[in-house]
């Protein structure tokens, strides 16, 4: 049968941002795929290295607008355990507070796109229309329905005060309701059950070998959630579980997604009624050399942020991680041999973010592409490293002992 | 004279126009509203019509330049002239063929295949996708609709539109029976996919296939398309209140027909706005399994006079 190449971007109604997926098709069915990134490429680990340490939080918060507290609370972890500090236990609660709005809110705008992807475009709407009640409270609490800057190293940068907590008690328990109707609506229908059950599987096998993270792994039975693992100051003494589903296909997906927001709802009430009087921020006065690394389990998955400092006012390298990154090439297992109409739905299933994912590809003057191999990009670590030394005049504490 | 009047003003193209847009307009506002959104005004399918007419029509080079052109304007006729059909049907019951249900039923498919003309010749991957689901559509949901429009002419013994609302008008409509309902509700799902809406709207399929079939389309080509969409969507729920639910009769009957056009473009709405796209293969499952099962059950029940 003939091969035809149907192209799914850089432009395309699927995505929101510009990526380019190649489908080799024999008629419907997807017999090889190829994903082409860097459309969108913005060099934020560079200028991070020319902002300061309290300037970085704004930074990486632009680097995706739904998660934009995860990077900032990756960033900000990072940080702290370069500094080995302990934040403040109500800014610890507050970061809970924000962190969980983000990811309800992240969870019902993929639930509208994912209905909007599969035609469904009351589920879209009626999605949104809950998640902007989730809005109203974000601008509530931090000013901004979103870019809350609320984080910084040390601590956060906002208190909340009565009324406010209140507030959003309040508004968290309405959404409950709708929200139940939403989940069983959606759960319960027949021909979303068509569609969306045993579409893109990917199984627990492929789920470790390919390292997915987030809901994606989640949904194929690997229970692994940055918060947990940690286990992160705030998290740890608050009262929840990590949803997970055996099947790993679309529809597992979507309940992993649909129940993480009522986990996420408990989160938010215990988070506010626990809140008690205290200092919001360890104020940090300089930073040190050496490293540190920040682990947080954004919407999509965890994201890392690894910082390295010389002593300065800025970081000396700054390096992220973001889950989208892992989770593309799980495409390979769960969409070769599907048909397109269930391609189009499974590139959505693990709610890219390719923004956050944009690397430098390699391209000579003749236009020649390089791909890097391990080895390679081993060698260009070692090189690095090796240069780093070299500027830094001395052997950073963390590798003293092994050279 | 006479012919031609009945074909473009009333009740073919100019009337037929303007309540088949009137319609898409209702259709986008209820959708709306189900959606918590504000919806359009009134004469938003109107301007739409204007803008598209005003744009400029782009050509792919791998296209034949007046067969793009043509292609829609020839599936515009043809729906235009199944709504004459049907319309002078009602107004002179006498006036038919034998056969023209038929006709009619088969003239609605004729955008279809100018659609396919048209993504076929324009060479683009997405189109040519969407081009083999427009197919594969067209021949699942033929099937239980055919068996229906046999039954219902078998029914009443004659192929003719104005024996078919002749019988019902003595005997009562086809839907106050089992078979008539089940029929009815066949035939909606039908309709639906042959105006290529939710749930069947695989061959634009817009989140999968970026428009697919409709892709290479634009200005006024696009225009002749989304205008013999309009008729299509009058003339279809108009058939269907010619084959179920009694056709219309004069003086009171008008609104009753009325009242009887808005359930069912309410009852397409709201199929429209709570079911997802289906993939093909489940749509042809559908179509040749539920439907046609149902339609031969509905004929059973017809024979036996349930």
């Amino acid at each position: 049968m003939k091969r035809t190449i149907v192209p799914l971007g850089p432009y395309h109604p699927l995505l929101e941002e510009p990526e380019h997926f190649k489908l080799y098709v024999e008629g419907e069915k997807v017999m090889e795929l190829d994903v082409e990134i860097g459309y969108n490429h913005r060099g934020i680990e560079k200028l991070s290295e020319s902002k300061t340490w309290d300037q970085v939080p704004y930074l990486v918060e632009r680097i995706c607008g739904i998660c934009s507290t995860s990077h900032p609370f990756a960033y900000c972890l990072a940080v702290e355990d370069l500094l080995g500090c302990k934040i403040p236990e109500r800014a610890e609660l507050i970061r809970v507070v924000i962190a969980e709005l983000e990811r309800i809110h992240s969870h019902l705008l993929w639930l509208g796109l994912a209905g909007h992807f599969i035609g469904y475009n009351t589920v879209w709407m009626w999605a949104w229309k809950y998640r902007e009640t989730i809005l109203e409270i974000c601008e509530k609490l931090t000013g901004n329905r979103n870019h809350y800057a609320m984080f910084k190293p040390g601590g956060v940068r906002r208190d909340f005060n009565d009324e406010q907590i209140e507030y959003g008690l309040n508004r968290i328990e309405e959404l409950v309701k709708p929200l139940t109707m939403l989940t069983n609506a959606i759960l319960d229908d027949p021909v979303i059950h068509k569609r969306l059950k045993g579409v893109g599987v990917l199984s627990y096998e492929d789920a470790v070998l390919y390292s997915a993270l987030g809901p994606t792994s989640r949904a194929s039975g690997v229970p692994w959630d940055a918060r947990w693992d940690e286990p992160l100051a705030g998290f740890k003494d608050l009262n929840w579980k990590i949803i997970t589903q055996e099947d790993g296909d679309v529809f597992a997906k979507a309940v992993v997604r649909l129940l993480e927001c009522f986990e996420s709802i408990s989160l938010i009430k215990q988070g506010l009624e626990k809140m008690t009087d205290g200092p919001i921020d360890a104020r940090i006065k300089e930073v040190p050399p050496g490293e540190g690394c920040g682990r947080y389990e954004a919407p999509r998955g965890e994201v890392i942020h690894y910082v390295r400092s010389d002593g300065s006012n800025m970081p000396y390298r700054h390096k992220i991680r973001a889950p989208t990154f892992n989770n593309l090439p799980t495409f390979r297992v769960s969409c070769v041999g599907e048909t397109i109409a269930d391609v189009a739905l499974i590139t959505a299933s693990i709610d890219p973010c390719y923004c956050c994912t944009e690397r430098v590809g390699v391209v000579d003057e003749c236009g020649n592409e390089k791909i890097l191999r391990e080895d390679d990009l081993i060698r260009l670590s070692i090189e690095k490293t090796e240069q780093i030394i070299k500027d830094l005049g001395k052997i950073p504490t963390l590798y003293s002992k092994e050279i | 004279m006479k012919l031609v009047i009945y074909y473009l003003i009333y009740p073919g193209f100019v009337f037929a126009s303007i309540i088949g847009l009137l319609s898409t307009w209702f259709d986008r506002k209820l959708s709306a509203r189900i959606q918590w959104r504000q919806g359009p005004p009134w004469y938003q399918s109107f301007a739409d019509i204007g803008k598209l007419l005003y744009k400029e029509v782009i050509i792919p080079k791998e296209a034949n330049r007046s067969g793009f052109i043509v292609a829609p304007l020839f599936g515009l006729a043809a729906v235009t002239l199944a709504v004459t059909i049907l319309g002078v049907g009602m107004i002179n019951p006498t006036a038919g063929f034998i056969g023209d249900i038929i006709v009619v039923w088969y003239l609605f498919a004729i955008p279809a295949i100018s659609l396919i003309y048209i993504g076929s010749t324009s060479g683009n991957p997405l189109s040519s996708v969407g081009v083999s689901r427009e197919i594969k559509l067209l021949l699942s949901y033929d099937l239980p609709m055919v068996i229906l429009i046999v039954m219902v002419a078998s029914k009443v013994g004659g192929f003719t539109i104005g024996s078919i609302t002749e019988w019902q008008r003595i005997n009562g409509s086809l839907i106050g029976h089992w078979y008539g309902v089940i029929g009815f509700i066949i035939a909606i799902f039908c309709i639906q996919a042959k105006l290529g809406r939710v749930p069947f709207d695989l061959a634009e399929a817009e989140t999968e296939l970026g428009s697919g079939i409709l892709m290479e389309m634009s200005g006024a080509v696009l225009a002749a398309y989304v205008l013999s969409q309009a008729i299509a969507l009058f003339g279809l729920s108009y058939f269907l209140i010619i084959l179920f639910w009694g056709g219309v009769s004069g003086g009171i009957g008008i609104l009753w027909a009325i009242l009887k056009y808005l359930l069912i473009m309410v009852f397409l709405i709201l199929l429209k706005n709570t079911n997802p796209r289906l993939r093909i293969d489940q749509a042809m499952k559908f179509f040749w399994g539920w439907m046609t099962g149902g339609a031969i059950l509905a004929g059973i029940l017809a024979y036996l006079g349930v």
